[in-house]
Formats: structure tokens, sequence, C-alpha cells
């Protein structure tokens, strides 16, 4: 049995060490993000220094939906995790099925502790029948290698050594395509695969957080900046533009995904015992499947579900008006208090004012009349106080048929 | 395929007490025992031709409801007052006696000191029954609220408060205390807290001055015989004479016992047990699996971790179980004279333990991985109660010997002859000329326990029995009620609550909830 416990280093000089001094970490595109950012508005993504905006947050914005977008992914956690039986060590620690996961794709998942409890949500990436790329929000490493017990595999943080891009618009494949990746008209949604890049290769898959066409490109930190420089010159015709995650974060709500400690306080994370959320309580109940093999949280998961235990579910809503309902209170008949706005925006594709909204069972489930949000829009030190009838709505909150079309358009 | 209600993996004293009583509640039961002889630990084999022994040779906590659930004493088993053996301590200073039940009487002791003694013991018993009660149930489920474990602890409350005042007080100050400075603050003779606090830390790897050493000695106060609490008995015919009876019980009641069938998996399909498959490759199925073996090897090897929650394994794995205590069997060729002591009293337990510090000064090198240069022991002449287990005149000297690292730094092969002069030196000093009798000498190290026994880390209990082990915490917190994240899958060994020794109570518990459960189910079906 042979479980590594390594953070990669890799031959590439990192900058974790010197982190007691550089409280926030650079990413490998860090030359090319500091020659881009006018406004200077940098917030903490795991440690690094990311960007809210670069130029214009709106503009960014707008970039996804009309153009493309450039968005430094690169601070997500990554572990790789290899082994004869990675395909069955990543059964046991994430809900959905992975042995029908093929190799050259990837699913979004979701993992919990014993209670049932969602650890976080992310996306498994299968490099080959025994190679995975797991990325996601929160760093899980302590928690993967104990989960390797008894398994043949070998699990390795990777997030330094691996630099991530997410090219989303409606232009996306255009800039690949005249940045000579032969091929890439051929990846579905979902779909990965290995391009050459320089003297190595970048793994390109159809995937993204904007509900929009759209792919994320993975490649060695040593490569990180001649890919940024061939992306941005070969999508210079395409409208490329690099964006920080103001922009990112409206086009994920409008496309109704959800964001581990934004839209739900991951089980690791929540100090109070009641914050903490099971998969069916923050919509991703379709991830169980009490067919397959034994994972994490199982028992507990079905036991809530047989004993009707469940507290909480997560809707859209679309409220009246035009006032964004970023973290308002729901109330049912004006008066009794069932929940609260996570995430919140007046959508310019949608053309309806949308929110993500946890709320307290029977609540959003079968008593879905006469919702309400409370908004405090404040009006030159005054709060206007705002109750708007809130109806839930399914999610997605705009459906693109670009996404999945194939073959991707063309410009 | 064979199928059977319940298959009890293991044929210790509480995988046999769990197997009876299943099958007296009606269970068709299949005991699997891997050895060729069922009883564990408290087996009694030979160890030199015409000699034998077992590694537990003292009956002090048989639990009553065991006894009289499985109808021992009618199987032949004596837990009477008439079977009662004393504890002689062994010094230079001469020896102390405690006589009848854990020293009903003390004689050779200062007569300030038998008063101190009397006090004491009158208050140890006390408060060690305000404990009793919670061996033969499972243990409350914090945050689970049914109404039997607030009931739980609202007797044990009760018990508290009827201790009156002062000693409620009393009881709640020195509970978490260790033994050391609680004897000092009432006893004098160095010999008495030599025993004391020997008795408290044996079985486990504390010294008398380690926080919540008490404990050990609550747990050793819990037990009784014959309805005397803290009495002793060294069995007629061994240890093995207690597991024969209880294996009479479990064949009376039905129980199909098969040994030499040692469990390679238990078989889990989502989620559940239904049955196990034997090393020869045999697949036996049943509705409920019982592991009366050591909870992380029923989890690690039976199950295995890939079958069970991530936060479980953890918690499996952090169970502290690495014994620190010696087995030594002599086969001597006469009944050695042991300097002080009358011949009716070897029949007794004799301890070496000249002091509290001393006991102590042993325990310091076991922390580093050293076993003690002048050991404690506790020694049984068991051939003297039941002649048949030596040859006509020879004798054979039993000990529990602490403290002997399981993981010896310099490892037991070359530790072990280092160990065993440093053993003899000690019984010499003590008993001289005994060096003369020795025909063979069997030192069983935690080692070779774990080897010989299944018992990993060589450890008694299956698990350290300290605070942080014990009751809702053993084996691990959110699992001490015998159930398992495994539906269908029961613990009932030492590992599982209470603890370790000849008690039963684990079976015995293990069994109710199984019974109780099935009861429950077919309620609701």
């Amino acid at each position: 049995m042979t479980v590594a416990t390594a953070m990669t280093t890799g031959n590439a000089p990192l900058d974790a060490p010197s982190h007691f001094r550089t409280l926030r970490l650079g990413t490998p595109f860090q030359p090319r993000l500091d020659a881009l950012a006018k406004t200077n508005d940098w917030y903490n993504w795991a440690g690094y220094r990311a960007p809210h905006s670069l130029w214009d947050e709106e503009l960014e914005y707008f970039a996804i939906r009309s153009q493309c977008a450039l968005f430094d992914i690169s601070p997500m956690t990554k572990y790789r995790i290899e082994g004869s039986d990675a395909e069955t060590f990543c059964n046991k620690v994430t809900l959905r099925d992975v042995s029908k996961l093929k190799p050259g794709r990837v699913h979004y998942t979701a993992w919990c502790d014993d209670e049932g409890f969602v650890l976080d949500d992310g996306t498994l990436f299968r490099l080959s029948p025994t190679r995975f790329r797991l990325c996601s929000q929160e760093r899980h490493l302590p928690w993967l290698l104990d989960s390797a017990i008894g398994f043949d595999v070998a699990v390795e943080e990777e997030t330094e050594s691996i630099a991530g891009l997410a090219l989303q618009g409606p232009t996306a494949f255009a800039c690949l395509r005249a940045a000579g990746f032969a091929g890439v008209e051929k990846l579905k949604v979902f779909d990965l695969a290995e391009f050459p890049h320089e003297n190595g290769a970048v793994t390109i898959s159809r995937t993204g957080f904007t509900g929009d066409l759209g792919y994320e490109l993975f490649i060695g930190r040593d490569m990180a900046l001649s890919l940024w420089d061939k992306l941005m010159e070969a999508g210079e015709r395409h409208g490329i533009r690099a964006i920080g995650y103001t922009a990112l974060n409206r086009a994920r709500l409008e496309a109704g995904l959800i964001v581990a400690n934004a839209d739900f306080v991951t089980a690791e994370h929540a100090i109070r015992s009641n914050r903490t959320r099971m998969p069916d309580e923050i919509g991703l109940g379709f991830m169980i499947d009490p067919a397959k093999a034994h994972f994490n949280g199982r028992r507990a998961i079905l036991e809530a579900r047989a004993r009707k235990t469940l507290r909480h579910v997560l809707v859209g809503l679309e409220i009246d008006g035009n006032v964004p309902a970023e973290h308002a209170i729901v109330y049912h008949r004006k008066n009794r208090e069932v929940g609260l706005v996570s995430a919140a925006m007046w959508s310019p594709m949608a053309k309806r004012n949308i929110a993500i909204a946890s709320l307290d069972l029977p609540y959003g489930d079968t008593v879905t009349d006469d919702l309400w949000v409370e908004i405090y829009a404040m009006r030159e030190l005054k709060y206007e106080r705002l109750m708007k009838r809130a109806k839930v709505v399914p999610r997605p909150f705009i459906k693109l048929d670009r996404r999945t079309a194939n073959p991707p358009a063309d410009f | 395929m064979t199928s059977f209600d319940a298959i009890v993996i293991g044929g210790g004293h509480n995988g046999l007490v769990c197997a009876a009583l299943l099958a007296k509640g009606g269970r068709n039961v299949l005991m699997l025992e891997a050895d060729a002889e069922v009883g564990g630990a408290a087996r009694t084999e030979e160890f030199f031709p015409g000699f034998r022994a077992s590694v537990a040779h003292v009956l002090n906590r048989l639990h009553p409801e065991v006894v009289r659930a499985l109808d021992l004493e009618e199987l032949g088993l004596t837990v009477s007052r008439s079977a009662f053996a004393p504890t002689v301590t062994l010094s230079h200073d001469g020896t102390l006696i405690l006589h009848g039940a854990y020293g009903e009487a003390l004689t050779g002791a200062t007569a300030s000191e038998q008063a101190a003694w009397k006090n004491l013991r009158a208050q140890l018993l006390r408060y060690a029954g305000v404990l009793k009660p919670f061996l033969s149930r499972r243990p409350p489920e914090l945050g689970g609220g049914s109404f039997g474990d607030m009931a739980a602890l609202g007797q044990a409350a009760l018990a508290v408060k009827r201790l009156g005042k002062e000693d409620m007080r009393d009881f709640l100050r020195v509970l978490l205390m260790n033994v050391y400075d609680l004897l000092d603050e009432q006893l004098t003779d160095d010999r008495l807290k030599g025993l004391l606090a020997f008795d408290a830390v044996l079985g486990s790897h504390l010294g008398p001055r380690s926080p919540t050493s008490l404990l050990g000695l609550y747990y050793r106060l819990t037990g009784e015989s014959g309805g005397a609490p803290g009495a002793q008995i060294v069995p007629k015919g061994g240890m093995g004479a207690v597991v024969a009876a209880m294996r009479a019980a479990a064949e009376h009641a039905g129980v199909a016992i098969r040994a030499g069938a040692p469990v390679a998996k238990i078989v889990v399909e989502k989620g559940c047990a239904t049955g196990v498959v034997l090393a020869n490759g045999e697949e036996i199925r049943a509705g409920t699996v019982v592991s009366a073996i050591n909870p992380a090897t029923t989890f690690l090897a039976l199950v295995g971790a890939p079958l069970l929650d991530t936060g479980f394994v953890r918690k499996v794995k952090n169970i502290r179980m690495k014994g620190d205590v010696a087995k030594l069997n002599l086969a001597l060729d006469g009944v050695p004279g042991f300097a002080g002591v009358e011949e009716a009293d070897l029949r007794g337990r004799l301890v070496i333990a000249p002091s509290a510090d001393h006991v102590e000064r042993a325990f310091n090198p076991a922390k580093y991985g050293e076993f003690s240069p002048e050991p404690v022991m506790e020694i049984v002449l068991p051939s003297l109660t039941d002649p048949s287990l030596a040859p006509d005149g020879a004798c054979v000297l039993s000990a529990n010997v602490q403290y002997a690292p399981y993981a010896l730094k310099e490892g037991w092969e070359t530790g072990k002859p280092k160990f065993l002069a440093a053993i003899m030196a000690q019984l010499e000093a003590h008993a001289p000329g005994i060096g003369k009798l020795v025909r063979h000498a069997e030192l069983l190290t935690p080692a070779d326990i774990e080897a010989r026994y299944r018992m990993p880390g060589g450890h008694w209990h299956h698990g350290e029995l300290q605070a942080d082990q014990m009751l809702f915490s053993r084996p691990v917190s959110g699992w001490s009620g015998y159930g398992t994240p495994v539906e269908g899958l029961y613990l009932a060994g030492a590992g599982s609550h209470p603890g370790g020794g000849i008690s039963g109570a684990p079976g015995m518990n293990a069994a109710r909830r199984i019974l109780a459960e099935r009861a429950e189910w077919r309620k609701a079906s």
C-alpha cells in the first residue's frame, strides 16, 4: 500500500517558503495580472492575491457574455490522485458514482463527513483510468490522506505546481482554435483532453463556472506565462479580456451555481452546529447514489432521508423590482422569518432580479406561496426598507444553447 | 452455504457469554474461534510438559448477572466466600495480608493504619458503588438523549447525591485524581500504599502519579465475587475451568462452536453485515454478526477501511492499545518459600510492590520504551488450589509483571532475556532459592501475547482503560452502544464498555442490546 503524503514541489521555485514575508502569494500569472490591474482591487483567495476586478467589473462581466474572458483559477485547491485504487478511493470520498466517470471526462461532485454534512463541492477530472485531479474551494489533504487508508493510491496537493485558467464566453472556442489547439472542437461539455504546448502539454476541459461556452486549462507552473501570452495574442481579434472574480461571480449566479462558504457553510468551517448542511439541503441531492459502493456519509444521509430529519432547502428566487436582495431575510406572509438570501443580483441576461436562498423546510419545498424578501437599500445615509415578493424558480436562471452546442460556435 | 441468525467471531470469554445469551434468547448461533480452543487469554494451556497456566489467573470481576444468566454455579464454578483468596504484600519490612474481600481484615499493620484502611476501604467501595451500575448497561449516549440514557445519568446523579453532601463533594473531588496523592492523604504504610497503587495501574500505561490513575482502582473495585465487592478467587482448574463452564452454558443453549476457524473477512453489502468469509474461503451468512475480538482488528482487518467512513476510521486508528504487562509462567520443582509468608497464604495473590514510589519508579522507563529494571508484579501459585495444574510435588508460578512496554525500544528479541533476568532477581529477593527450582520459564511479552492470542498490542483490555477511552468513548465516541456503523455488525469484546478482565459484561451487554433491537424491529414490522 502506498500513500504519499507530500506537497508536490516540482522543480519550479515556489512562493510558499516565504509565506510569512509574503502574506498573499502571487499566482504563476501574477506578472501578467499586475500589468493589467488598473483598479488594484485585490482580495484573498485561499492565500493568493487575486483580483476582484482588473479594469471595470461591469465590462468584465460583459466580456464573459459577449466576447471571451480569461480568469486565473490557479488558487483553486488541486489534488492529484493516482494509483490502481484511484477510482475506488474517489468513489469512497465523493458522492457521485466515479465508476461511471470515464477517462477524459469531468464531473461536478461533493463530499461529506461521517455525519453526512458537506465538506466541499468541486470538480473531479479523470485524466486516465488510474489518475484523477480533484479541484475544490477548501483544503482537504488530511481528510484525503486518512480516507486513503486501505487503498493503493497516492494523494498529493498540486495547487502550487499546476496553474489554471478559465476561458469563458461565446468566442472562447474561436480563441483556442486561433491559438492552434487543433481538435479542441471535438470536446463536448465535460470532456477533457491534452494538447501540446511548448515542450509539454496543457489539459483543456470544456468546463467552467459561467453557464456559458467555456474551457478550463491546466498547465505546469513553468509554462504558465507562455500559455497566457499565446491566448491573449490569439484572442486579440476575438475580444479576449482578463477579468476578476466579481464578474465571474455574477455569471455563476446567473448559471445558478453555488459557492462553498458563500451559499452554504462547509462542515469543517461551521462553528454553530445548525449551520452544517447535507447534500439534499443545498440542492446536491441528485448526487446521492445509494446503489453505488460505500461513500463517506452514506449512512447518515440515507438515515436523514428515511427519518425525514432534513431541515433546509436551497432554492432559486425571482424577486420583484430591480434592487439586488443580497443577504436579505426571507419571510413567509411578510412576518415569519424562513430563510436568508446568500447571493443576489439584477441579471442583465435574464432581465430578472434573481437570488439564491436557503430556506427552512417546509418553506421553499411544499410551501412556496406568499414568500417575501426584506431588502434594506442604503440611500444617502438612510435605509429604504423594501418588502418584495419572491417566487421560487428553477435554476439555472439562464440557459445558453452555446454552452452545449456541438461543434462550438466559431467567429 | 450455511446460514445462522447470528455469528459470533471470537471464542474468548466475552464471545462465549454473548453467544450463550443470544442462543438463550432464541437465536440460532454459530461461534467461530480462530484458535484450536476457545477461551482466549483465559484458556488454560500447557506451557511445559505437565504444567498448565493461563494469562488471566485471578477471578475478581465476573459479573453476577453473567453467573446467574449462564447458571455457571450449577456448571461447577465456585464463586462463594469459601473460595476467596487473600492478598499478600511481599516486602522486606514484613508482610501485610488483606483477608476476605479486598481486605475486610488487614493483618501486619499498626492499629492506626488498620483503622485508616477500614475507613479508606469503605470509602473506595462506596465510591466505586456509584459507578458500578454502569457496568451492566450500555453507556448513556451524549446528545442522543433517549429516555433510558437520561434515566441512567439521572440514577448516577442520584447515587452521588445519596452519598450525602460531604461524600458527594469528596467523590467529585477525587474522581479524576491520581491514586498516589489520594493514598498519601489517608495512609502511612508504604506496603499498603504500594499494593493499592499497583492495583490501580495494573494493566494500564499509567504510573500511580499519573492523573486519573485512581479510576483503575475504582474499576477493580466495581468487580465482585460471590456478592462481595473486591473479592478475588484463584479458580479451581485454573481460569480454563471458568471458560469450560461458559462453554458448557453456550453449548447447552444450543450454540454451535467451531474452533480452528479463523475469520478472514466480514461480508458487507450496502452497509449491512451479511456474514463472514473464513480463512479457508468458506462463506457463512447470518443476519447478525457479532465481533467479540479487538475493535481495530474488526474494522480495519475484517471489514476494511474502504467500507467505513473516514472519520470513524480515524477514531479507530487512534484507540490506544499498547500493552504494558508481561506474563511469566514458571514450572517449578517444588513450592517456593516466600520470606515471611505462611504456607496457607501462598494460595492467595502475592504482590511485589513495596511502595507507591517503587511502582512509580518502575513506570518511569516504560514511558521511554524501556522495561522496568525492578518490575512490580502479582504472583499466583495456581497449582496449590488445583494440583492438576502441575505434576506431583511440582508447582506452577503465574505472574503478571509490569512494566513491559509493547514497543520495547531495543526490541524484545534482545530485551526479553534481560527482562526475565530482572524479574527473576526480584523473585529471588523475596523467595530465596526459587531460581534453583525453575525447570522451565515462559515469559510472554505483550508482543508474544499479541501473537498468541490475537490481541493487538498484547493489551488485556483491547484498548487502554483510561478516562478518554471509557464509557461513551469506548471503543470510540459515538459508537459505545455495541452497535457499529455497519448495520447488523456488533461488538462484544473487552474493547467495548466497560472493558477487560474476566467479567463477561461486554458480551452480556452486547447480547442484551442485540436481543432488544430485534424485539423492537419485530414490533415495528
